[in-house]
């Protein structure tokens, strides 16, 4: 990494998170909001200190959820969407279900899954997998369904089955429209499980954060925000990371070597 | 491969060949009785004006679309599937950008038969044999190479490897070089030419350049608007080995005025 780079990309989100900060504490100060409406930076942050243990506890719980409920997406999307972008007719069939599915707000899918596995953490892995399964499966179906029809007429005349076709060129070539898609699942994922957590859990960043508001301990609220947010950037970085790994090739000139 | 005795013997037979896309009332009619010889080791070129049919000619002798009527045989057998003594490049090189241009030269080694079946225990011998093929058009160093590094010739000349790669009895270009500047396209004529001079493949090349058409092709065939129809065959009587120097004579210019005037259209 040269300097400039590394101004780039290190320095100058530092710069502006830091900044935000900064106006965030100024505004608290000057007009004095009030501790139970918006606290301030450095409230949270004391906050986020001294209620350290039961935050890292319940964060522990958000991540692992998030992470099983995005697995189990990520593995079901894929078949899914190599399913889909197998035949048309599997797609045409397909598709309506999927979209009228994914129109349902997961919020209202909580309750049924607190009936069947009762509180705990299945419910939250079930709403993240429910939540981000969507957009892996539409992204591989559109990765498969885009192969040129050439380079399709080169294979067939070659005597490739649909088989070798999927394995030499669909599956490779949708490669990076599922990685794609994985920053998007990670993300929603994540949302699936504090959803969960917050509609009904005993454990977790949004079950701490609904006890936190019932008694009226705002710092603890955002400092509960501030870790999920990080937690969700770094779940991002990580996809991000893996995407460029797998499939260089797709950035041109890319960062791959 | 076919050479000296068995040149005149035919390889592709096409008899009142007829072709159309989708079926009954709605159909349309994509060629219309058809009838024409290749022989082993011919180059032939097809010409015509855009739509008339020249790609579907070339489905249909790789046996990628079923004719509606007439017979069609490529080496005495009728053809019911894709024939798979047939390599194909097109106007887009259509290369795999995760692969190198060496294993992109590889792939069909990977899919036709007996070659994959060995591919894990030859893949040495095969990549050798990739590499000489990438040096006999020019790209000898550049096998490692991905297809975004190399220029739009190179990633054209990489495509007539992948083609010929599994040995053809018939290679297919259709307008292979349509997308290249003139001076990169009439180099590549000058490496399709020494190409099929040293393996003897028969060529079909479909194209709307009848420079380029005259320039490689022992026979033209014009084609007539959608139903295409065959409207003349040409032989080019012009001595191989043809230099590029050629296409600026007399004889070579008056062959095509002489197809020119037979596509038609608004002067």
């Amino acid at each position: 990494m040269d300097r400039r780079e590394f101004a780039l990309t290190v320095i100058s989100p530092a710069a502006f998170t830091a900044v935000l900060f900064l106006l965030w504490e100024l505004v608290c100060k000057v007009f004095a909001v009030p501790l139970t409406i918006l606290p301030a930076p450095s409230d949270v942050f004391a906050a986020l200190w001294q209620y350290r243990a039961p935050i890292v506890d319940n964060a522990w719980v958000t991540l692992w959820t998030t992470v099983a409920g995005f697995l189990i997406a990520t593995v079901f999307g894929l078949a899914l969407g190599i399913a889909i972008g197998w035949h048309r007719a599997i797609y045409a069939g397909i598709y309506p279900v999927l979209v009228g599915f994914n129109s349902i707000p997961k919020v209202a899918v909580v309750p049924v899954l607190i009936l069947w596995f009762g509180i705990g953490e299945v419910p939250a892995v079930l709403t993240a997998f429910l939540i981000s399964f969507f957009p892996i499966a539409v992204n591989v179906a559109t990765g498969l369904a885009t192969t040129e029809p050439e380079l399709e007429d080169v294979l067939r005349a070659l005597g490739a089955s649909k088989l070798d076709i999927m394995k030499k060129v669909g599956i490779p070539r949708s490669l990076p429209y599922f990685f794609g898609s994985l920053k998007v699942a990670i993300t929603l994922a994540f949302v699936g499980a504090v959803v969960s957590e917050t509609v009904g859990a005993n454990k977790g960043l949004g079950k701490l954060m609904l006890d936190a508001q019932a008694s009226f301990q705002v710092p603890i609220v955002f400092a509960g925000l501030l870790v999920l947010a990080v937690l969700g950037i770094l779940l991002y970085a990580a996809t991000a990371i893996i995407e460029t790994r797998f499939t260089g090739w797709a950035f041109r000139g890319g960062a791959n070597r | 491969m076919a050479v000296g005795s068995t040149a005149l013997s035919a390889l592709v037979k096409l008899d009142r060949v007829s072709m159309a896309y989708g079926r009954g009332a709605t159909a349309v009619r994509a060629i219309e009785e058809v009838s024409l010889e290749i022989a082993h080791g011919e180059f032939i070129a097809v010409v015509g004006p855009s739509g008339c049919g020249k790609s579907s000619l070339m489905k249909l002798i790789s046996g990628l679309h079923p004719p509606l009527a007439g017979a069609l045989t490529v080496e005495g057998r009728p053809v019911r599937g894709p024939v798979k003594s047939v390599g194909m490049a097109f106007q887009n090189s259509n290369l795999l950008p995760w692969r190198s241009a060496l294993d992109n030269v590889l792939l069909p080694l990977e899919i036709v038969r007996p070659y994959r079946d060995e591919f894990r225990s030859n893949r040495k011998q095969y990549a050798q044999k990739a590499e000489e093929l990438l040096g006999s058009v020019g790209l000898a160093g550049f096998a490692k190479k991905f297809p975004w590094e190399l220029s739009g010739g190179m990633q054209q000349r990489a495509s007539i490897c992948r083609a010929l790669i599994h040995e053809p009895e018939i290679l297919m270009l259709d307008e292979p070089f349509g997308a290249l500047d003139a001076f990169t396209r009439e180099e590549l004529w000058c490496t399709l030419r020494d190409l099929q001079a040293a393996r003897k493949v028969t060529v079909m090349l479909v194209t709307h350049d009848l420079r380029e058409a005259v320039f490689l092709a022992d026979t033209v065939y014009v084609m007539s608007n959608r139903p295409g129809r065959i409207v003349k065959r040409c032989a080019v009587d012009i001595a191989r080995p043809r230099d590029l120097d050629v296409t600026y004579t007399q004889p070579f210019q008056d062959i095509v005025h002489e197809l020119r005037a037979l596509i038609g259209g608004r002067h």
